[in-house]
């Protein structure tokens, strides 16, 4: 029994990257403009000469990138590069391959962005289920609203506020970048110290806009399951406070709140690419935004593939998982 | 009210009422009710729906939320009077000398937590030296007790069946010798049969320990096999309250006899006697008058006609 | 209101004028016990008033570049300053904030609209229809929104208008209130009324809109304040990455252009901040609704008065 939903939980994960690359496949195409002649006529343009020859090179060029074979054996090799993840060469910063500049920013993002989520995601749940509850002192209900008013705000609108404040106004955190321009990368403390340092106000951004979010849901969650008979059952059962709260409230309202969490990851992503571009932290975001730029689709399409296909593998991963928490979805009754 | 507080008395309940604040009006769920418990006795509290017998007995457990609350009363259990207890006071009452056994199995399990947790939560709450060792050992005495094998201990609640759920409610119930048990319509969601199982379960418990039992509940039939004494709630007030045979031999209040009208029998198979629906046929709620003793702890309310 | 409730003699009072005195007065002491619902109001109410009475107080052609003198900090002739590119910001706020706000209001109507639709059909029929459509609206819900948004835009990059871009954000914006209104419709199908309704004959048509329609009013305000929220905060999120309406003076798009000229770091404090502070605005006051919503269909979270 588990097993078959297991299957279909995976079949449709590779429904859904299949979906999504078909999509990433069409939409360029609808397009009337042709990124091979419109890039060569904007290097021509640049280069500050015309080029007679420019139509052999736009046919050279789509020759080699199979644009002048039939739409069907296009779709079939464009499969088959996504599979392998074969995302072709940049445009604009040729002959770089665009894996290779995905591969180089992906780190970053998935650092920055599973440290702000899973902190935003812990402090947020516990601040909303300690709002809900009773026992709990007024001021701290009233400094938690002041937070949760703040998850209205989009993470870059208040990036940009810390950057003012933090990296121009009071100058105590970077104002840009991964780590300082001009220092070469090493695996060492005082390097993986500029890169906390460098971190700082980005994931501050996004965990202050966030965790509202959560506390939010959760105590929204909190006050559901307060209504619920198993928990009239342990009052009357004359449980203490405490217990009632984490093995009673909390552990069931946590279910719904973890539901929430693996549908707010494509939420969270989008989010997180104006923050990265605000402070030119070294991500997906960044050289997403360098592509729309410099009108480099072959990048845009692959830095979009590959953030599908890794939403898509850790919402399976989130998926899976679920039955750890909730006893009932489990195997057998 | 049922006679003044006798020293014999495990519980005597005076003038109890439960208030529910709405935006248009108070609503008195429970409007002044008293009555006594017995040692060993098993009282039943019969009405229909909405006539505030469940919220007695939350009362009593003090388990009212807001927007109710206990308007006025007292509730006192060996001396003690439980309306005035404080929080963490009343905490240590409940389950320890006072026990509920819910309604609604369905629902009173905590579904991600095991039935063996369940009883380690409720013996670690009134008893901080317990160890784990006697903790298991009870929680293989209680299930015995109510006829459960030993191994339903490490199943979830969504594995039992809903008169397992039950019997594993009332071992809870009964985990720390409760001197009072109140049943709050246990057997509401269950078949018939079941239904049988587990009040023989309810009855043997109840004797073992020598507890008290309040069983409230609308079935005329179901509370006629249980109870000794019976007490008929209309609107929040006690209308008629004395031991079951006389009630069924001799109904004075006019609703009761309604209720007891309405049991179908076998030998009028096909004639069925409801009760009216027009609010004109009974008494004003907010007008019945206290109960007076017509014959030897045979109380009934006066009424018109 | 004097009359005792439950007597005969309610039917028959004469209810014309005092019908809607009463539900503004039944309005008014809910909005006071429902603080959070009558402060989101207020501020949505009044950054509209904002676009509606500002042109009062200003020429809106100031708002096109080359207008005024660049670069000036807020004073008297300049409330809110001017930018780089010599457009009046206090212009700029009258003209594109309502062009904000009706990029999201259109958006998420239309993403209402579609996911009403979408939400009603899979619930009420269920099937392999529900399956369909509530497994579309999952797979969507987890895809980064913004970054497929992207892929459109980049691609017809700088032709789009007020209205493409209207369209563009809704397409992702239906996914939400289709699992919502989905959810509620399961919901309500089995209750009770509903099915007395069936048994006494209504068609269906009948029954959506007598029955189901008016209690789930409360989930589908509160899905559209949820759509035009998301529609705000997507649109803007394209137009600060400059894959806006170019010539238009979109709250976006002014983050974009103070951006793109490092208001920042120049020390044009009043460029970039008054879009934001404008938009943080509209975000609260949107959540402060929705958190209102959310107490009405939720009673259960309300408080007790006294």
């Amino acid at each position: 029994m588990r097993t078959r939903s297991i299957v279909k939980r995976v079949g449709l994960f590779f429904l859904v990257i299949w979906g999504a690359a078909t999509v990433n496949f069409v939409i360029p195409r609808l397009s009337p403009s042709d990124p091979i002649r419109s890039r060569l006529s904007a290097m021509a343009v640049q280069s500050g000469f015309v080029q007679t020859g420019i139509e052999e090179m736009v046919k050279a060029y789509q020759a080699k990138f199979g644009l002048d074979q039939p739409l069907y054996v296009q779709y079939f090799r464009y499969l088959k590069d996504m599979f392998t993840f074969n995302f072709g060469y940049s445009l604009s910063l040729y002959p770089a391959q665009v894996l290779d500049l995905i591969l180089n920013a992906l780190p970053w993002t998935i650092g920055l962005l599973t440290m702000a989520t899973l902190i935003a995601f812990l402090i947020g749940t516990i601040t909303g289920a300690l709002m809900a509850w009773p026992g709990v002192p007024q001021l701290f209900k009233s400094v938690a609203s002041i937070f949760l008013t703040m998850s209205a705000i989009p993470y870059y609108l208040l990036g940009l506020m810390l950057l003012y404040l933090f990296g121009f106004v009071w100058k105590v955190l970077p104002l840009y970048g991964g780590y300082p321009a001009g220092t070469v990368p090493s695996v060492s403390l005082p390097f993986i110290g500029t890169i906390i340092r460098h971190s700082i106000l980005p994931a501050l951004s996004i965990v202050l806009a966030e965790m509202g979010f959560w506390a939010i849901g959760m105590r929204s969650m909190m006050v559901t399951t307060e209504g619920e008979d198993y928990m009239v059952f342990a009052e009357a059962r004359g449980l203490r406070k405490r217990t009632i709260f984490s093995g009673y409230a909390l552990r069931n309202a946590m279910l719904p709140q973890y539901t929430s969490l693996a549908l707010s990851l494509g939420r969270i992503v989008s989010g997180s690419v104006l923050v990265e571009v605000i402070f030119a932290y070294p991500g997906i975001g960044t050289l997403l935004y360098t592509a729309i730029k410099g009108s480099d689709y072959f990048i845009i399409y692959g830095v979009v593939f590959m953030v599908i296909l890794t939403l898509g593998v850790t919402t399976l991963l989130l998926d899976l998982l679920y039955p750890l928490l909730d006893p009932r979805i489990r195997q057998g009754a | 009210m049922t006679g003044t507080a006798v020293a014999t008395d495990v519980l005597h309940v005076e003038d109890l009422s439960v208030h529910y604040q709405t935006p248009r009006r108070v609503v008195k769920a429970v409007n002044r009710v008293s009555f006594t418990l017995r040692p060993g006795e098993r009282l039943g509290l019969a009405g229909e729906s909405g006539s505030g017998k469940s919220t007695t007995a939350l009362a009593i457990m003090r388990l009212i939320r807001p927007p109710g609350k206990i308007a006025t009363g007292s509730i006192l259990l060996g001396g003690r009077d439980l309306a005035k207890l404080s929080e963490e006071g009343m905490r240590q009452v409940r389950l320890a000398e006072v026990a509920l056994i819910p309604q609604g199995a369905m629902n009173s399990l905590n579904p991600v937590r095991r039935i063996r947790d369940h009883f380690a939560d409720s013996i670690a709450a009134h008893d901080r030296t317990a160890n784990d060792t006697r903790i298991r050992e009870r929680t293989k005495e209680l299930l015995r007790m109510v006829e459960l094998r030993e191994d339903v201990a490490k199943l979830y609640p969504h594995e039992l069946s809903g008169g397992m759920k039950q019997r594993v409610c009332i071992a809870l119930g009964i985990s720390l010798q409760p001197k009072v048990i109140i049943a709050d319509e246990p057997t509401s969601a269950l078949d018939v049969v079941v239904q049988r199982q587990v009040m023989q379960t309810l009855g043997t418990v109840q004797q073992q320990l020598g507890a008290s039992v309040i069983l409230v509940g609308h079935d005329m039939g179901l509370l006629a096999q249980f109870v000794d004494r019976l007490a008929v709630m209309y609107a929040g007030r006690f209308v008629e309250v004395a031991p079951i045979r006389e009630i069924f031999r001799n109904a004075q209040h006019p609703y009761t006899r309604g209720l007891i009208e309405s049991l179908p029998t076998l030998g009028e198979k096909g004639i069925f006697r409801g009760m009216s629906g027009r609010a004109s046929a009974f008494p004003d709620p907010d007008a019945i008058p206290d109960l007076e003793e017509l014959a030897p702890d045979h109380w009934v309310a006066p009424h018109p006609a | 209101m004097g009359t005792l409730v439950g007597s005969p003699q309610q039917e028959i009072a004469p209810r014309e004028a005092s019908v809607n005195r009463e539900r503004l007065m039944n309005f008014g002491s809910y909005i006071r016990r429902n603080p959070a619902l009558g402060f989101g109001l207020f501020i949505i109410i009044l950054l509209l008033l904002i676009g509606i009475i500002g042109p009062l107080f200003v020429d809106t052609e100031r708002s096109a570049p080359a207008s005024v003198l660049p670069d000036q900090p807020p004073s008297r002739e300049f409330p809110l300053g001017t930018d780089d590119q010599g457009r009046d910001l206090f212009a700029v706020v009258v003209v594109g904030l309502p062009l904000t706000m009706r990029v999201g209001f259109i958006a998420g109507i239309v993403g209402l609209g579609i996911g009403t639709i979408l939400g009603f059909t899979a619930g009420y029929l269920g099937g392999m229809t529900d399956t369909i459509i509530r497994t579309l609206a999952d797979v969507l819900l987890t895809v980064p929104g913004l970054v497929v948004l992207i892929t459109f835009a980049s691609t017809v990059k700088g032709t789009i208008g007020i209205g493409t871009m209207a369209l563009i954000v809704a397409s992702l914006a239906w996914m939400w209130p289709t699992r919502t209104i989905r959810s509620q419709v399961l919901s309500l199908r089995e209750r009770g009324y509903v099915q007395l309704a069936k048994i006494s004959g209504m068609s269906t048509p009948e029954i959506i809109f007598y029955e189901l329609v008016p209690n789930l009013l409360p989930y589908l305000a509160g899905s559209f304040v949820g759509a035009v929220g998301s529609a705000v905060l997507a649109s803007i999120g394209l137009e600060a990455l400059g894959l806006g309406p170019q010539n238009e003076p979109t709250m976006g798009m002014t983050i974009y252009w103070a951006i793109s000229f490092n208001a920042l770091i120049r020390g044009l404090w009043w460029w970039w901040l008054t879009p934001i502070a404008l938009l943080v605005l509209l975000f609260v006051g949107l959540m402060f609704i929705s958190l209102g919503l959310d107490e009405l269909a939720n009673p259960r979270t309300r408080r007790t008065n006294s």
